[in-house]
């Protein structure tokens, strides 16, 4: 699934200390120092589900169909597994002399998480809780794919204590789905959607724009289709094809044809006029809300830098500036959380210059600002169109529709490369 | 062990092994001279009657190499467990490249009957670009080997150097080589040479420098038709350098033959052009070692040591003589290098730049015939304007700078001298196209080359074609057998130094050779085409043309940096100009997006990596105006299909 919050590593990024070979010795999560101002600091999990009925072309994410997994490492036995990481977890914050914050957020990615039992989520859901507490508002997220669910799991998910299910729509034409490989039917989302709100959870929907073959007027058909089941939250995403997958053989083979920058430009443009028609506010580039509520809160803690922990394969966490990636592989990872062992498989320490390019990187995509204290620098952003007046007049960086297609040029500007 | 099958020598033990090997010897069994003969034909007590100085014509690939191989071990100066391919090529790139750049003289000892002669075989440089330093090769010698591939016949640079060797009237010996390969067809080919210099199909020798084949009749009949040198003993000492090597540990090594006189060790000696004097430190001859020797009487070819520190204080070309008793007249032939082609050098990294100063600086020790100033460009930075003698040398010069110095060089495209006469009178050389005068020109005058090609006359209408693109006048066109055309054109040089020769070879499929010499200049209508980015001129791209190819040259051009150039946060116009005049243009459209929409959630580690190569990148940028254009466009916008003529 393609949300922001699938917190899980890339299959060809060049991971440091990600060991090919299993064999390799599992580096000793080390997190001195990362205690300094943690009661400051929001605590979130995302707990990564790396199981999906069939995997799409696309798709780069840490995730495995049964066929794939072969035996092993079973779906019946990973929520145990997850639990015992959940443990290993408190025991090593603890040892770092982190407080016990309450976790204001969980997130459970994928994969679709919906491929296990409700009640298997609510187990962990409930670990977690009794592991740290959760805050009195906390928000519980589920992704689900709309073919995954019925009105009887979401009203058990809402039972345990989740308040938001996040499904990947990506869209609703059926030639774009095809070329997705996305296997729901598209009238089930509306459906899905009922349920969920029957449910009383907060929904939300992803879509993808930029599929090889995708027109202007599909994307616009998909969009209206999204904005009628009135989500409380859309994502949209421009598809990126990652190499390695099925869809960047098929793009270098010629069989797909990617469309270019300005046909992403186009449709970026279209989503944020009609979504705003509709009254959605985005409060980051691909995500918009209908009320500052409804703004997915876990994202929000990722890019402002809080405290989260990932469980499960593949899952990167981050604790005071210390980065780190589990193993990707359901097995091995397994196979160390039955031992006992933090399943990490590389971690780095943030220098100030890191955390600094981060900051500006991430917080820049948020429309509460970037904080800028250089006024030639705001000037000339706003001169540009890249930046909003009124905002840079405070000394923020809130970036106009073009600011937004071209942040990276802004996130360039601030960091003085150009 | 004899007639061992093949399959058994694996089980040879070494002892075994070692008995076998007198076996392959038997091939090229050494016929050293005697003692008592050897004594006769010492360095500086040699009776000219007893030296034959040759050099052998080839072209790359014909086997020169190979066959000096085996000369050396035949007459036995070299061991055969010393013996390594090529030996006597000395760069790297020689022996990889398989070209011999610089030249060198071996002597060796060769006994028909009683009588041992001193064979001195000049080694010439195997290309065009090298033409002026082939002549004073030639010039040192009585003989020539025509040596000639027998599975490909002659080509146009051997035909080139043949007919110089025949203007210095040198006996010349017809060999084919290679005759051990299946494809040699050496009564074709003998055919052929028979008809260029003159002699019986039957005269010309058949050998093979792997085997060996042959080789000893061929020393045989070096001694045989070569004459022995004649000069004046006893007249002051005048030597022609032919060669000039700079060896870190010994300064200037000067490879001279002495015409008239002789020279000792110890002698002060005076350089006839410079009237710099020298002491001669270290006289020998090359055995293939460097070996000392009292000194080098007429006749003979040797080298010389005189603490100079740089090659431009040994030229080729000029005359050696002694202060004692001076000559007064220098030999005849000696020539500055000109540069023809020039090129800007510059380091890809700026940081590089005075490491590339010093790298010019050691080059320039053992190449004369090198020439730079700095020179800096928009679009380049800083860097160097070469001049050089060709295309080769470029390639040569910039891949010893890559290679031995470790530099990672971009090089503009090459062009030549022009003379800008503007209408006020005024004469202006251009060396560089961002040079070429703006206001009234009245002439514009470019190089021209006298070119030979050879072509199987399949071919010929396509040749013919190439060179009539290329500004071309046919000079004159003949059969060499019914196979093969010789063409001769007069070419503007401007218009080979690019991509002609890969051109040539495209069209011949491979089988055409080519040769030039440089044949003065003639006016032509040239113009200054400039390219402008946002209409900022990119000096790195200038470029002189005929006024015809003036529009062509500005579609490739601005066609080929729209697609390298990135986008822009605002629209770039790239055009191309003749003066204020723009005769093509193009748009590289703004750029609307550039972010990378999906933003991993937790994996920030991979977006800010991500930006960590992004900052890299931007090292690398260069500004023209406000459009920023990574060095990579450059660079590859600079690329071309080689254009080397090797």
């Amino acid at each position: 699934m393609t949300t922001p919050a699938s917190a899980v590593g890339h299959p060809t990024a060049p991971d440091p200390g990600r060991g090919r070979h299993p064999a390799r010795p599992v580096p000793e999560l080390d997190l001195t120092g990362t205690a300094d101002g943690a009661r400051h600091r929001d605590l979130g999990v995302y707990v990564h589900i790396p199981f999906c009925a069939v995997r799409c072309g696309y798709c780069d994410f840490n995730t495995y169909t049964a066929t794939e997994l072969g035996g092993g490492a079973s779906q019946d036995a990973y929520a145990g597994t997850a639990i015992g990481e959940v443990h290993l977890a408190r025991d090593a914050m603890d040892a770092a002399g982190l407080p016990r914050r309450p976790v204001r957020t969980v997130f459970f990615g994928g994969g679709t998480p919906t491929l296990l039992p409700a009640a298997d989520l609510a187990r962990v859901l409930h670990e977690i809780a009794d592991t740290w507490t959760l805050a009195p508002d906390a928000e519980i997220t589920t992704e689900a794919n709309p073919d995954s669910v019925t009105p009887q799991t979401l009203a058990e998910l809402a039972a345990a204590g989740f308040t938001r299910i996040s499904y990947g729509m990506q869209s609703a034409v059926p030639h774009v789905l095809a070329t997705l490989d996305r296997t729901h039917d598209p009238a089930r989302v509306p459906e899905a959607v009922a349920w969920a709100k029957d449910a009383g959870l907060a929904v939300s929907l992803d879509l993808i724009y930029g599929t090889p073959g995708e027109t202007l007027a599909d994307w616009e058909e998909s969009l209206r289709a999204a904005i009628a089941m009135a989500p409380d939250h859309l994502s949209a995403y421009a598809l990126v094809v990652e190499p390695g997958t099925k869809m960047a053989a098929q793009v270098r083979r010629g069989e797909l044809v990617m469309p270019d920058d300005d046909d992403e430009a186009d449709k970026y443009e279209l989503a944020d006029a009609l979504l705003a028609e509709a009254g959605y506010r985005w409060y980051e580039i691909s995500n918009w809300a209908t009320t500052p509520d409804q703004q997915c809160r876990h994202n929000i803690a990722y890019w402002r830098s809080q405290d989260w922990w990932g469980i499960g394969p593949g899952a990167h966490s981050h604790v005071g500036g210390h980065r780190w990636w589990n193993v990707k592989h359901p097995r091995p990872y397994a196979a160390a959380v039955e031992q006992a062992r933090l399943p990490v498989a590389g971690q780095e320490r943030l220098t100030a210059q890191q955390r600094h390019d981060e900051r500006v990187l991430l917080e820049v995509r948020l429309a509460r600002g970037m904080p800028v204290d250089d006024e030639r620098l705001l000037t000339s952003l706003v001169a540009d169109g890249l930046a909003q007046p009124d905002p840079a007049e405070r000394g923020l960086v809130v970036l106009t529709a073009r600011g937004r297609l071209l942040a990276d040029s802004v996130v360039h500007r601030i960091l003085g490369l150009t | 062990m004899r007639g061992a099958p093949a399959g058994r020598v694996r089980a040879q033990s070494w002892d075994d092994r070692a008995r076998t090997r007198p076996r392959v010897k038997d091939r090229y069994v050494p016929r050293i001279a005697t003692p008592a003969a050897l004594e006769r034909i010492r360095p500086a007590a040699t009776a000219p009657e007893l030296l034959r100085n040759f050099c052998i014509i080839a072209h790359i690939d014909h086997g020169k190499s190979t066959l000096a191989d085996r000369m050396l071990q035949m007459t036995g100066v070299v061991e055969e467990r010393l013996m390594r391919a090529q030996y006597l090529d000395r760069m790297d790139i020689e022996r990889e490249r398989g070209i011999t750049i610089k030249s060198q003289a071996v002597r060796m000892p060769w006994q028909v009957e009683d009588q041992a002669y001193a064979l001195n075989m000049i080694d010439t440089p195997g290309h065009v670009d090298f033409s002026y330093e082939v002549s004073r090769s030639l010039a040192a010698c009585e003989g020539a080997i025509l040596l000639v591939d027998a599975a490909q016949g002659i080509e146009a640079q051997t035909l080139a150097n043949l007919y110089m060797a025949m203007e210095h009237d040198l006996a010349i010996i017809p060999v084919l080589n290679k005759i051990d390969l299946p494809a040699a067809q050496p009564e074709r080919f003998a055919e052929e040479l028979a008809g260029l210099i003159g002699v019986e199909p039957e005269e010309c020798l058949q050998v093979s420098g792997k085997t060996g084949v042959g080789v000893e009749e061929l020393l045989d009949q070096i001694v045989a038709q070569i004459p022995a040198p004649q000069g004046q003993v006893d007249a002051p000492a005048r030597a022609m350098i032919f060669d000039s090597v700079y060896d870190t540990y010994r300064g200037v090594v000067t490879y001279v033959r002495v015409v008239d006189g002789h020279l000792k060790q110890g002698e002060k000696v005076t350089m006839m052009s410079t009237a710099d004097t020298h002491e001669l430190q270290e006289i020998g001859v090359i055995a293939p070692d460097p070996t000392t020797a009292e000194g080098l009487g007429a006749g003979e070819v040797g080298y010389l040591i005189t603490g100079a520190k740089d090659v431009r204080q040994s030229r080729v070309g000029d005359t050696v003589t002694t202060q004692h008793n001076p000559a007064t007249e220098a030999l005849a032939g000696y020539r500055d290098p000109q540069p023809m082609v020039f090129s800007g050098l510059y380091p890809i990294d700026g940081s590089d730049y005075p490491a590339l100063r010093d790298a010019l600086d050691k080059l320039k020790l053992n190449d004369a015939a090198l020439d730079y100033e700095p020179e800096t460009s928009v679009a380049l930075g800083f860097g160097f304007r070469c001049g050089f003698l060709g295309l080769l040398h470029l390639e040569i010069v910039r891949e010893r700078l890559e290679r031995e110095f470790d530099l990672d060089l971009i090089s503009t495209t090459p062009n030549v001298v022009y003379q800008v006469t503007m209408e006020d009178g005024t004469e202006v050389e251009v060396t560089n196209p961002s040079e070429f005068p703006a206001g009234k020109v009245a002439s514009v005058t470019e190089p021209t080359v006298a070119a030979t090609i050879l072509t199987p006359s399949d071919f010929v209408g396509p040749v013919m074609e190439l060179c009539q693109n290329r500004r071309g006048v046919m000079e004159g066109m003949d059969y060499l057998s019914p196979e093969r055309v010789e063409l001769r054109y007069t070419l503007p040089l401007g218009e080979i130094i690019f991509d002609f020769f890969d051109q040539l070879k495209s069209r011949t499929r491979g089988y055409a050779s080519l040769d030039y010499e440089a044949a003065g200049e003639q006016d032509a209508d040239l113009v200054k085409v400039d390219i402008l980015l946002q209409g900022e001129q990119v000096d790195a791209f200038s470029a002189i043309v005929h006024r015809d190819k003036a529009y062509s040259y500005g579609v490739m051009m601005t066609g080929k940096l729209k697609e390298l150039i990135p986008r822009q946060q605002f629209e770039v116009p790239i055009q191309a100009a003749i003066g204020s005049r723009i005769i093509a243009r193009e748009t590289v459209r703004a750029i609307r997006k550039d972010v990378l929409a999906k933003c991993y959630g937790g994996d920030i580690s991979r977006k800010r990596k991500l930006l960590e190569r992004q900052k890299e990148g931007k090292k690398r940028m260069k500004n023209i105006g406000r459009v920023e254009v990574p060095q990579e466009a450059f660079v590859a916008a600079l690329a071309t299909d080689g254009g080397g003529d090797s």
